[in-house]
């Protein structure tokens, strides 16, 4: 319970992290790829059309913002999402509630709409 | 703002999410009923749904697939569990591959939908229950890759009127 309530209670640096370093499509894509098990920062570079070092900059700052972990292993620079299993889900369904969110303006429109009316001329 | 409620539980996998809007209670039913109407909102603008068949009874199936903005076609299937017309429908949504058939290894979510009068306007509470993080996750990458984009677009449109 007392560990779920710091979890919980995240400053704003931390949330401007990780909202930073969610708002970029690659991140974004390292942070899945990551999650279905670990990788090697080279082997992620072979999925972008960029350099093992601008992937290893995004790795940093998906670092920084605890949403994935580094590990020595070998030669090799193992990249895992973090074991914090509750963060992921609680950021997973944040995403779900955003999708939610854009139905539901949606359906607002649809209903909005007259029947027949099917080209809505925009005032 | 049409959404009134959002409670979240991290721990049981599960979101609840309640939305009004200014229509009867029969009205907003429609939209779960009619796939054509269902189109309209269940994919974003860049990323529509079409559903394909859609058999809209208790143990009835539906087999659908969006359409990504570089032409990928993810498919996904329905299966309704509960259809208590115009206030509850119950169904399990999952994946399957080009040829149509589930991948049961990829999981699947339950929706349970409610529908109600609040007063003049029609609450609807969809409550989703995912089976594990991986499976949360590979359902929203089905249609939310362009999620950032799409939501600027719509600002776009609410603002223009």
């Amino acid at each position: 319970m007392c560990n779920q309530m710091v979890v919980d209670q995240l400053s704003e640096d931390a949330v401007d992290r990780l909202f930073q370093a969610l708002s970029d499509a690659t991140r974004r894509d390292i942070v899945r790829r990551v999650s279905a098990g670990p990788m090697s920062v080279s082997g992620l570079a072979t999925f972008y059309a960029m350099s093992f070092a601008a992937v290893q900059k995004h790795v940093a700052v998906l670092e920084r913002a605890t949403l994935v972990t580094k590990e020595k292993r070998g030669r090799e620079q193992l990249v895992q999402a973090n074991p914090d299993g509750l963060a992921l889900a609680r950021r997973l369904l944040d995403e779900y509630e955003d999708i939610w969110r854009q139905r539901a303006a949606r359906i607002t429109d649809l209903l909005g709409d007259v029947p027949g009316a099917e080209a809505k001329e925009p005032s | 703002m049409t959404v009134t409620s959002s409670i979240k539980s991290p721990e049981a996998l599960t979101l609840a999410i309640t939305a009004e809007f200014p229509a009867a209670v029969e009205r907003v039913w429609q939209i779960w009923e009619d796939p054509r109407q269902l189109e309209r909102w269940w994919g974003p603008p860049t990323y529509p749904a079409t559903f394909e068949d859609y058999d809209f009874r208790p143990g009835g199936e539906a087999a659908y697939y969006m359409t990504g903005p570089d032409g990928s076609k993810p498919r996904g299937w329905w299966e309704f569990t509960a259809i208590d017309g115009p206030t509850r429908l119950e169904l399990n949504d999952g994946f399957a591959d080009d040829a149509g058939n589930r991948i049961a290894d990829m999981g699947q979510a339950l929706m349970a939908v409610s529908i109600a009068d609040a007063g003049g306007r029609t609450a609807m509470t969809i409550t989703t229950t995912f089976e594990s993080t991986e499976q949360m996750q590979k359902m929203l990458e089905m249609g939310m890759e362009e999620g950032m984009g799409l939501a600027m677009g719509q600002i776009d449109a609410i603002l223009a009127e």
